[in-house]
C-alpha cells in the first residue's frame, strides 16, 4: 500500500552545546553563536517516515517547515536522506508565532496540500521544548494522535500500530489512518545523507533563494524541476492573518533571564565516616536522595 | 558536530590541487553524463563541489559512527561459525551506514550505479575511515578490488558484478596460501575446467585472506597443470551465492581486530575466469596490488592522523611539574615530528593518487577510442610515475604510521601503556601496515629499479625548478644538496656492480629518494599555504636532512667486503 506521508520539521539554534556567548546581554538567543540545525527529534521522525516509505513502495515523503528562507536547509537535508519533496512556509506574517499560531499555519498548509495518511513530527523542538505543536496540529485537523512514538510496528489496511515510550516502559497502540505521530528521541537515529542524493539535490532551492538569471547554474532550474522546492506564503495557504504570527500568538514572553550557573559556595569534605554520614543526612534532608 | 573532513583542513587542501582540473576532465569527458544521470556534475566547479560534499558525509559518518564504534569493535571482533563470518556489531553498523550513504563502488562508472569519483577523492575517504577505525577500513576499502574486475573483466561480468558492489556487497582478494606469502608465484590452489558445467572449479586452501567471507572474491589459482611459476596462474571470480568456499577459522591477530582474516577451504567451488588465462599474477594481481598498496598508504596516513590527534590532546591536557607537558621541548619535539611525517607522507600519498588517476582515466578512455599520440605519451608518463611513487607512498607511510603511533604512546607515558587509551589500539593496528600488501622490504624491491634507472632523480630535478617562496630558498638549497647526496650514493652503488651490495643498501636508497621527494612536495605545499604547512616544512627538512646524511654516511663507508659480517 503506498502512503502519503508528511514530516513536520523545524530549523532550530543548536542549544545542545551552549557556550558563554549563547545569549545576548538583552536576554535573547544569540543566533550567530549557535549554528542552525535540523531539530534532532524531527530527524527521528524523518527516519520513521523513510522506513514507512521503504516498506511501502510508491509512498512519498513530503517535508513541511516554517521559517525564513534559510530554513529550506531542513528540506534539503531531508531530500539528501530520501524525502521526495518539501514546502517552506515563509512570510513575514508568520513571524513571532507561538505554538498555537505555528500549528494553525501548519494545519492550514496541510489542508491546502492535502491531508496525507501519516503526519510525523519530532516530539518537541530543542529551542522551545513545549511538545505542543504536533498535538495541536492533530487537534486542528481533527485527527487521532500518538505521542512519544519509538517505532512503527505495522501499517496496513488503514491502521497503524506503534510502540510509544511511556514512564517505566513501552506501550503498543493502534490507531486508524490518517494519524499524527510525534516521535521520541529514543527512536532510531536518522540515516546518513546519501552521496547520490546530495549530488542530485545540492542546488535544490526555494524560489526566494534561487540564483538570478545569468548567474551560475540559473539555467539548471528550467531543466530540472526537482531543484525548485515548494514555497508558500499566507495567501497561498489562504490563512487567516489574525491567527498567524504574533497576532495569532496568545503566549506573551514577560521576561527572559540570562542565567549563568556558578557555584555560590563550596564545602570541603574528607573521607572520614563523620563527613560521609553528615553528607548523607544532608542529602536525605533536602530530598536529593532517598 | 565533529567531522573528520571539515576538521582537518589539509584534506580539503589536497583535494583542491591544480592537477584536479585534468583529472576531472578525463573522468567526466565533457560532462557527458549530465543529461543521463541526475547526480552527474555539469562542469568542473560542480564536480569539485560534489567531491567536497561527498567527503563531508564520510567525515561525518567517521566522526559520529565509525570512530565511536572502534573501541567496541576492537574488543568484540568478528566470529566464525559453521564456515561463515559474523562481523562485530559495531562493524555491522558501520557497514550499513556506509551503504545507506551510498559509499560503495565510489570510483565505478555511473552506468553501473557507481559515483565515478577520482581515486584522489576515494583515497581521502579511505584515509578518514582509517583514522576512525583502521580495521573497518580494511573491509570497506576492499571495494577497490572492483577496479581490477572493471579493468580486466568482460562486459557481461561488469554488468553482473559492478552494480552489486555499488550496492554494498563486499569483496576480497584471495591470493596468499600457507606456502605462498610474499612469493605468490608458488600459489597452488587448483583451478580445473569443468566441461560438463562449462565453468571452472577451485580446490585448495587460502590463508590470511582479509574479509575472506566476502560476497565477491577475486582468486589467484593455478589453471595450468604441471606449471610451478607465475605463468601458470590465472585470476578467477568466485561468487559466494554459488557456494563451495568455507571459512575454516579466523586468525587471532595483534591489531585490526575488526577485520576478519580468514583461512578458506575451496571444495570444488564454481568460479569464472577473469581476463585471460596465465595473466593472473603477472598482470592482474600486479594491478590489484598497486591499488591495494595505495589503500594501505591511505590507511597508514589515517593512523598517523589519529596518533597525532591523540598525542596532541593528551599533551595539552596532562600536567606535570606544574604545567601542561606540551610545553616541554622533549614533548613538543615528538609532536612536531609526528605532524611533519604526517604532512610529508600525506603529500606523497595524494601526489601518487593523482598520478594514478590520470593514467587510469586515460586507460579507461582507451577502452572506448584510440588515444591521440599526446594522450598516449601522457598515459605512459603518469603510469610510470604512479608505479614509481606507489611503493614509496606505501613503504614510507606505513613505517611512519608505526613510528607515529609509537611516539603517540611515548607522549602518553605510563598511561599510554594502559589499555584504556586509544593510542595502544593505534599502535597495534599500525603494525600490520608495513607488512601486508608487500612488506617494506618488498616495496624496496619495487622501488629500487627507479633508483637505479634514474627515474626518481629525474623527477626530483624537475621539482627543483618549481618556484617557491623567497623565504624558502634556503630550504630549497638544502633539499638540492640532499638530492646530490642521494645521486652520489646511487652512482657509487651502481659502480660497485654487486647485486648483493645493492640489495643490502636498497632500503636506504629508497628512503633517501622518498625523503627528498617528500621535501619537495612539502615545500610546494608550504609555498601555497605557509600558514598550513610552513612549520612542517621546517621540521621535515631538518628531519629528512639528518636521515639522508645518515644513509649517506652508511653507504659511503660500506663495501662488498663487509657483507660477510652481515650474513648469518
Amino acid at each position: 500500500m503506498s502512503l502519503k506521508i508528511i514530516v513536520l520539521a523545524k530549523q532550530v539554534p543548536d542549544t545542545r552545546n551552549v557556550g558563554p556567548d549563547a545569549m545576548t546581554p538583552e536576554g535573547t538567543v544569540n543566533r550567530s553563536a549557535l549554528p542552525a540545525i535540523f531539530n534532532p527529534e524531527d530527524l527521528n521522525a524523518l527516519e520513521q517516515a523513510l522506513r514507512l516509505k521503504d516498506q511501502n513502495p510508491g509512498s512519498t515523503v513530503t517535508v513541511v517547515t516554517m521559517g525564513p528562507p534559510r530554513a529550506a536547509d531542513v528540506i534539503r537535508e531531508s531530500l539528501y536522506r530520501g524525502a521526495d519533496n518539501g514546502y517552506l512556509l515563509t512570510d513575514r506574517a508568520f513571524a513571532g508565532a507561538d505554538t498555537l499560531a505555528t500549528s494553525y499555519a501548519l494545519a492550514t498548509t496541510i489542508k491546502k496540500i492535502g491531508v496525507p495518511d501519516v503526519i510525523l513530527g519530532g516530539r518537541q523542538a530543542i529551542d522551545g521544548d513545549t511538545a505542543q505543536v504536533g498535538p495541536q496540529v492533530a487537534q486542528k485537523l481533527d485527527l487521532p494522535q500518538v505521542t512519544y512514538v519509538e517505532e512503527i510496528l505495522k501499517c496496513a489496511e488503514g491502521k497503524i500500530t506503534v510502540k510509544r515510550h511511556i514512564d517505566g516502559g513501552v506501550e503498543t497502540v493502534e490507531a486508524p489512518l490518517p494519524v499524527v505521530l510525534t516521535v521520541n528521541g529514543s527512536a532510531a537515529p536518522c540515516r546518513p545523507r546519501n552521496a547520490k542524493l546530495v549530488m542530485k539535490y545540492k542546488r535544490a532551492m526555494v524560489p526566494l533563494e534561487k540564483p538570478a538569471e545569468g548567474l551560475p547554474y540559473a539555467e539548471e532550474y528550467g531543466k530540472k524541476p526537482y531543484l525548485t522546492l515548494g514555497q508558500l506564503n499566507t495567501a497561498d495557504v489562504e490563512a487567516d492573518l489574525q491567527q498567524c504570527g504574533l497576532s495569532g500568538s496568545p503566549t506573551k514572553v514577560k521576561a527572559v533571564q540570562n542565567i549563568v550557573f556558578k557555584a555560590k559556595e563550596n564545602k570541603v569534605l574528607t573521607s572520614s565516616d563523620a563527613d560521609v554520614e553528615g553528607l548523607i543526612q544532608e542529602l536525605l534532608a533536602n530530598h536529593t536522595i532517598g | 558536530m565533529a567531522n573528520y573532513y571539515s576538521d582537518i583542513e589539509e584534506l580539503k587542501y589536497h583535494l583542491n590541487n591544480p592537477m584536479m582540473k585534468r583529472i576531472v576532465e578525463l573522468k567526466e569527458r565533457d560532462f557527458r553524463d549530465k543529461d543521463e544521470f541526475d547526480y552527474a556534475p555539469v562542469d568542473y566547479a560542480d564536480a569539485m563541489d560534489s567531491y567536497d560534499k561527498v567527503l563531508d558525509i564520510v567525515g561525518d559518518i567517521t566522526a559520529n559512527v565509525i570512530a565511536p564504534n572502534a573501541e567496541g569493535v576492537d574488543a568484540e571482533g568478528p566470529h566464525c561459525e559453521n564456515g561463515r563470518v559474523t562481523y562485530a556489531s559495531g562493524t555491522k553498523e558501520n557497514l550499513e551506514t556506509m551503504i545507506k550513504a551510498g559509499m560503495n563502488g565510489m570510483t565505478m562508472p555511473r552506468k553501473y550505479n557507481g559515483l565515478n569519483l577520482p581515486n584522489v577523492v576515494y583515497t581521502i575517504a579511505n584515509e578518514m575511515v582509517s583514522a576512525g577505525d583502521a580495521g573497518f577500513e580494511n573491509i570497506w576499502s576492499l571495494q577497490d578490488c572492483i577496479e581490477t574486475l572493471y579493468e580486466f573483466g568482460d562486459e557481461d561480468q561488469h554488468k553482473r558484478f559492478i552494480p552489486r558492489v555499488c550496492a554494498g556487497e563486499t569483496m576480497s582478494m584471495d591470493l596468499t596460501e600457507p606456502d605462498a606469502g610474499s612469493d605468490l608465484q608458488s600459489v597452488m590452489l587448483k583451478a580445473t575446467f569443468d566441461e560438463e558445467n562449462n565453468c571452472w572449479r577451485l580446490n585448495g586452501v587460502k590463508r590470511f585472506i582479509t574479509n575472506g567471507d566476502s560476497d565477491i572474491h577475486l582468486v589467484l589459482a593455478r589453471s595450468e597443470e604441471g606449471t610451478r611459476d607465475g605463468r601458470g596462474l590465472s585470476m578467477f571470480i568466485y561468487d559466494k551465492r554459488d557456494g563451495g568456499v568455507d571459512v575454516r577459522r579466523i586468525e587471532n591477530k595483534m591489531g585490526i581486530h575488526g577485520s576478519p582474516t580468514c583461512e578458506l577451504v575451496y571444495k570444488n567451488a564454481r568460479a569464472e575466469l577473469c581476463g585471460s588465462r596465465k595473466m593472473g599474477l603477472i598482470k592482474y594481481v600486479m594491478a590489484l596490488m598497486n591499488g591495494a598498496r595505495l589503500g594501505i598508504a591511505a590507511q597508514s596516513v589515517g593512523i598517523s592522523q589519529a596518533a597525532y590527534n591523540e598525542a596532541l590532546a593528551y599533551a595539552k591536557d596532562r600536567q606535570q611539574f606544574g604545567k601542561e607537558i606540551i610545553n616541554f621541548p622533549a614533548v613538543y619535539d615528538m609532536l612536531a615530528t609526528i605532524k611533519a611525517k604526517l604532512d610529508a607522507g600525506r603529500a606523497l600519498l595524494y601526489q601518487t593518487a593523482r598520478y594514478v588517476d590520470i593514467y587510469k582515466a586515460l586507460d579507461d578512455i582507451a577502452r572506448e577510442r584510440k588515444l591521440t599520440p599526446e594522450e598516449r605519451a601522457e598515459q605512459k608518463k603518469f603510469a610510470k610515475l604512479a608505479d614509481a611513487f606507489t611503493p614509496l607512498a606505501k613503504g614510507m607511510n606505513s613505517e611512519y604510521a608505526n613510528q607515529n603511533s609509537y611516539d603517540c604512546i611515548q607522549v602518553h607515558g605510563g598511561s599510554g601503556f594502559m589499555l584504556e587509551y586509544a593510542c595502544q589500539r593505534l599502535y597495534r593496528d599500525a603494525r600490520i601496515t608495513s607488512i601486508y600488501e608487500g612488506t617494506t622490504q618488498l616495496q624496496t624491491v619495487a622501488a629500487i629499479r627507479y633508483v637505479t634507472n634514474g627515474s626518481y632523480i629525474a623527477t626530483i630535478r624537475e621539482f627543483e625548478s618549481v618556484p617557491v617562496l623567497p623565504e624558502y630558498e634556503g630550504y630549497m638549497n638544502r633539499i638540492k644538496e640532499m638530492a646530490n647526496k642521494f645521486d652520489a650514493c646511487t652512482n657509487a652503488v651502481k659502480e660497485a656492480n654487486d647485486q648483493e651490495l645493492l640489495d643490502i643498501v636498497a632500503r636506504r636508497l629508497m628512503e633517501m629518494a622518498a625523503d627528498v621527494i617528500m621535501c619537495h612536495l612539502l615545500i610546494q605545499d608550504a609555498t601555497n599555504r605557509p600558514d598550513l604547512f610552513g612549520k612542517s616544512l621546517n621540521v621535515f627538512v631538518n628531519y629528512a636532512e639528518s636521515e639522508v646524511e645518515k644513509h649517506f654516511n652508511f653507504i659511503r663507508k660500506f663495501d662488498s667486503a663487509q657483507l660477510d659480517s652481515y650474513r648469518q
